[in-house]
């Protein structure tokens, strides 16, 4: 069984940000990057599936669509234990532009589950991996929280909106993950950075493909009014201030 | 330029959340110039689908022998349908688990620019474009839909219901699928019964590292109570194992918008903020005055949750009973 996992380089969470060019573009000086988070939890999940021999999986591909600087990103997940990578070169577009994109590898390639996480935390489309699947014209299962190999298919817990479902799917699928997927984010060791080196990363040519939409402006938001402190002792105050002022209870 | 509104069910019954995307689809058609037809995908009474009319919906076409549980090939065929059979140009659905799972999908199906957790209606209808949230909340951004044909997922209690006050004519609606093709299996499912959901609340009362222990949520929960709202929690909180992970509210867990969010113990790390500070009145107990939850926060307390929890919990009921 292979596996790929769609990584999306984003700027670290906690970055203040910043807009240039009349807010049409974000600034991406100073930015320091990282894997998307929810990339990050299904590729720790990808990595335990395969470290336990009772799963089939035999190789874990990670890809990501983006510019030169985008590598030390997939060799980030390289050392977190994928065995080789690819990059599809070009300045990242729109979500449909990027599944294009993935959907190119994956039919230059033979994977049987393809992860991606279920937003990205900088555009947070969670567009991508429904795209992927359509283009690819497979299953998709959403918001999935865990997963395990049966009998050659995947199990899957995904949250709906009130509860959880368990559902199979045979591969190949695409799975868009979500929290719940692995405990914890796997951080890579001194020996993985190391072996990340010597692995392969693969530069390929970006595909045409039609952007859907276009990011005309960004808008930073109202800054809000100061907090209201109210003191320990002066609960009574607080409610008294939610219940007429505020109007909330 | 007519609009169809996917409105999901949740056992034969809509929520609100059904109610606010009819409501934008109906000012989002004013606006085009179009009428607004509602989908209904599984078994939902008559009484039910007409009750859309109320919030502008002039049409309901109900598939009422949709196989349980979502399949996202299934469903994204049978609204691809009902795109076509009414010619709209608009589709407006949720930006829920469902939403996101088959927008993408009917994205590229319909050849339509998908704009996801739109916040508001359109600035401009020729070119469309919509303002939505971009890096958790720290930002927004005007979306331009490059196609003739556009999907919008509306972010959950960001718009007004808006009572028109009109009436639905209902029509059920063969899709013409075949449900054969479809290879996910539903093997199990756990509803939360009976437990009001995170994102459907008016009121979140959530609980942080400050909370000291999983046996000191009984306030929270009680307070939850009183005010019929749910429960949350921050990150640490949920990898702690002290709360579900259902709970976490914050940039990789929920992100909620309720009209009143009350943190107790949480400091406020970006990420937490990321999740909540769309929420129209914050809340926040801490004991660290120089918490970045007080910037977000509209009222404070500076002290120990665990002790101004259990008071405000007998103030607000003594405030209640009046």
């Amino acid at each position: 069984m292979r596996i790929l996992v769609c990584i999306s380089n984003v700027p670290d969470t906690t970055t203040k940000v910043k807009f240039s060019n009349d807010n049409t573009a974000f600034d991406d000086s100073g930015v320091q990057w990282i894997i998307n988070p929810w990339d990050e939890l299904a590729l720790t999940r990808t990595m335990e599936l395969k470290e336990d021999a009772s799963n089939p999986v035999s190789n874990v591909t990670v890809v990501t669509v983006g510019p030169a600087g985008a590598e030390p990103t997939l060799r980030k997940a390289l050392a977190i234990g994928a065995d080789d990578a690819i990059r599809v070169d070009a300045e990242s577009g729109d979500a449909h532009f990027v599944a294009a994109q993935l959907a190119s590898v994956v039919n230059d390639g033979e994977y049987d589950m393809i992860f991606c996480g279920i937003e990205s935390s900088d555009y947070n489309g969670s567009a991508v991996g429904g795209m992927l699947s359509e283009m690819l014209d497979i299953p998709s299962v959403s918001a999935v929280s865990s997963l395990r190999i049966e009998n050659g298919e995947a199990v899957i817990t995904r949250d709906i909106d009130g509860g959880k479902e368990e559902v199979s799917v045979p591969t190949p699928f695409v799975g868009v993950v979500q929290k719940g997927i692995a405990k914890e984010p796997r951080i890579a060791a001194m020996r993985g950075i190391m072996m990340a080196r010597k692995k392969p990363l693969q530069v390929v040519p970006a595909i045409e493909a039609e952007p859907l939409i276009h990011y005309q402006e960004y808008v930073m938001p109202e800054p809000k009014a100061p907090c209201k402190m109210i003191e320990a002792d002066q609960v009574k105050e607080l409610v008294n201030l939610l219940q007429n002022e505020a109007k909330v209870l | 330029m007519s609009v169809l509104v996917y409105t999901e069910n949740w056992d034969g019954k809509f929520k609100k959340l059904s109610l606010e995307l009819v409501s934008y689809a109906s000012s989002l058609a004013k606006m085009v110039g179009g009428s607004v037809t509602a989908l209904s995908i599984g078994k939902v009474e008559q009484d039910e689908l007409s009750a859309l009319g109320a919030y502008g919906a002039t049409n309901v076409l109900s598939v009422d022998d949709a196989p349980g549980g979502l399949d996202n090939q299934l469903y994204t065929s049978i609204i691809t349908a009902a795109m076509e059979m009414t010619g709209s140009k608009v589709l407006v659905l949720a930006h829920n688990n469902t939403g996101k799972a088959i927008a993408p999908r009917l994205s590229v199906r319909l050849k339509a620019g998908l704009a996801t957790g739109v916040t508001a209606l359109p600035e401009s209808v020729d070119p469309l474009v919509v303002p939505k949230k971009v890096f958790s909340g720290k930002a927004f951004a005007k979306v331009k839909i490059l196609t003739d044909s556009a999907i919008l997922t509306l972010a959950q209690n960001s718009f007004e219901l808006t009572e028109t006050g009109g009436s639905a004519s209902i029509e059920a609606f063969d899709p013409g699928v075949d449900v054969a093709g479809v290879r996910t299996s539903i093997r199990d499912v756990q509803k939360q019964e009976g437990k009001l959901l995170l994102s459907d609340a008016e009121v979140v009362i959530s609980g942080g590292r400050g909370m000291k222990s999983t046996d000191n949520w009984g306030p929270i929960e009680e307070l939850a109570e009183v005010l019929g709202g749910a429960t949350a929690c921050s990150r640490p909180v949920s990898d702690e194992g002290w709360r579900p992970h259902e709970e976490h509210t914050g940039q990789t867990g929920k992100i909620i918008a309720p009209n009143l969010y009350m943190a107790f113990g949480i400091s406020g790390a970006i990420q937490h903020l990321a999740g909540v500070s769309s929420s129209k009145c914050i809340v926040a107990v801490n004991t660290d005055k120089d918490a970045p939850i007080f910037e977000a926060a509209d009222y404070g307390i500076v002290g120990d949750a665990l002790k101004v929890l259990p008071e405000l919990v007998t103030e607000i009921k003594a405030a209640k009973a009046q």
